[in-house]
């Protein structure tokens, strides 16, 4: 095993890390920006380097220095986390270059999934199936619009290497497509620096699951079974949770098996994520691959029991899987919810000081936070500031002990979607188990028009 | 003279109008970049933009004045 390591990240996760590591003995370098000098996990890391100025291109996004730091520290190898450089084939290839284990998959393996065309093609050459829609860039609103006619309206506008929902837009006309075409390509392109465009079929009433795996080097794919993450504002993820609610058993097992081929189609190695859409008849579609630890990766350890950080390390230093498919059993049920600093009715940021604060305690209750009463919420980063997952042994008892554990949760001094967080959970359509992609839409914001 | 305020922290993203444009009583005058979230700043009253503040890629606190409107 490793006896030290870097992790190019911050916050929640990069406490994470920590905590892994410190079980098995491995000492932790962080790097860290101006605006997070004073943070929690900096202080939980053996070592700290400032990085550089707050903006994440000066400092989180700044591969040569980070690379250096951890040539510098000793470090053997680095734990990416999740967004920022996570998905940055080139600055895997640098790591490797410089003799640091990248704790994540091939340069070239990261890259043909980061493109989202690539990575239709790639899965429809594994039999995967994927949304009816185009696998190459279009270049103008000319060729969208022939596109789009072939396809049938209504239809998914698509940057194929968007994330976050940045550069994507449901268009039900010619007349919407034309309108969001350029706007759109320009986005994409001011934040990934790649402008390609594409379409998808728009599927309807569509449920978000993804399918946790786990490879080795040695062409072994395990998969953790699934998540549903279908309630979702702005494109981003709210709610996540383990098992699905939704898919009955041989839709599961179909999926699952469609995750593994495609891992092993493309010779996959660390914790992985293939995200699929589901329409209401249970026909599953692929829609991209996270070749990363996933944010909600949490509900898969709850009804796992597996620590993911701790498979990612074995894997990286070329170890076997110690389990098969059959010896991963399903216990309980696991939600996890994003707290986020954001006004609960609009979704805007909202930074601040944090004057008060305590977590949530509780049977089956556990937090990932990195946060604490004094922390500034600065308007660099993400605004996530923390997760709370529940566990029970139904999936009644997890959204009891979630709920409770919500109106628990103490923080002051800035706007959190907590409100939101409590309607959503205790909302009867979610109680049912039926949530899809359009669940904040349908169910939530009604809610607030109807109380003014 | 009405003094337009950022109301958020963030990166200027784009500006929107330049000095002697014409605007509308909620017409956007400047796109703020804040936690990786896209923020429009509009003006209240319409007038004529009297002075500019800001230039894309300026950092503003959340009581900054982003451009004056007369």
């Amino acid at each position: 095993m490793f006896s030290k390591i870097l992790i190019a990240n911050r916050g929640e996760i990069a406490l994470r890390v920590i905590r892994t590591c410190q079980k098995l003995g491995i000492k932790t370098v962080a790097i860290y920006s101006e605006a997070d000098a004073e943070s929690l996990f900096v202080r939980e890391a053996d070592e700290a380097y400032c990085v550089g100025k707050p903006p994440v291109n000066q400092s989180y996004l700044n591969a040569d220095e980070i690379i250096s730091i951890a040539k510098k520290s000793g470090a053997e190898a680095v734990h990416p986390g999740y967004g920022l450089l996570s998905e940055n084939a080139a600055f895997a290839k640098k790591c490797n270059e410089e003799n640091l284990v990248f704790i994540g998959p091939s340069p070239e393996i990261i890259a043909s999934m980061g493109s989202k065309i690539e990575a239709r093609k790639t899965m429809k050459e594994a039999g995967v199936p994927i949304i009816e829609g185009i696998n190459t860039s279009l270049e103008s609103e000319e060729e969208a619009v022939l596109a789009a006619k072939e396809i049938g309206y209504p239809l998914m506008l698509k940057a194929s290497a968007g994330g976050g929902g940045i550069g994507m837009q449901l268009v039900h006309s010619e007349e919407e497509l034309l309108k969001a075409f350029a706007g759109n390509k320009k986005r994409a392109e001011s934040f990934f620096g790649d402008g390609a465009m594409f379409l998808e079929k728009y599927i309807d009433e569509p449920h978000h699951i993804e399918v946790q795996i786990l490879a080795d080097s040695h062409g072994n794919v395990v998969p953790l079974w699934e998540r549903e993450c279908s309630i979702q504002r702005r494109n981003q993820k709210v709610v996540e949770e383990a098992p699905s609610p939704f898919i009955n058993e041989e839709t599961r097992s179909n999926m699952l098996e469609a995750a593994v081929k495609a891992a092993q189609h493309i010779g996959y190695s660390n914790a992985g994520t293939i995200e699929f859409l589901v329409d209401k008849e249970q026909n599953f579609y692929f829609l991209e691959m996270n070749t990363r630890l996933q944010v909600e990766h949490p509900v898969t350890e709850e009804i796992t029991g597996l620590d993911l950080v701790e498979e990612q390390l074995k894997v990286a230093v070329g170890e076997k899987l110690s389990f098969t498919k059959e010896d991963v059993k399903r216990n309980g049920h696991a939600i996890e919810v994003r707290i986020y600093a954001e006004d609960p009715k609009t979704f805007f940021p909202s930074p601040g000081k944090i004057t008060e604060f305590q977590l949530p305690q509780g049977d089956g209750i556990r937090n990932e936070c990195a946060i604490e009463a004094g922390s500034q919420v600065t308007p660099f980063y993400d605004p996530m500031i923390g997760k709370l997952i529940a566990w029970g042994g139904t999936r009644f008892e997890a959204c009891s002990r979630l709920k409770l554990a919500l109106e628990e949760y103490k923080i002051e001094g800035i706007k959190t979607n907590i409100p939101m967080l409590i309607q959503t959970v205790s909302h009867k359509q979610f109680l049912s188990g039926y949530t899809t992609t359009q669940f904040v839409n349908e169910y939530y914001l009604p809610t607030l028009t109807s109380t003014k | 003279m009405a003094k337009v305020e950022a109301g958020m922290a963030g990166n200027v993203w784009k500006v929107l109008v330049k000095e002697g444009d014409q605007v509308e009583a909620g017409q956007e005058v400047v796109i703020l970049e804040s936690m990786k979230m896209e923020i429009p700043v509009s003006v209240e009253e319409g007038g004529t933009i009297a002075k500019v503040y800001v230039q894309e890629g300026d950092f503003v606190n959340d009581s900054d004045t982003i451009v004056d409107v007369e």
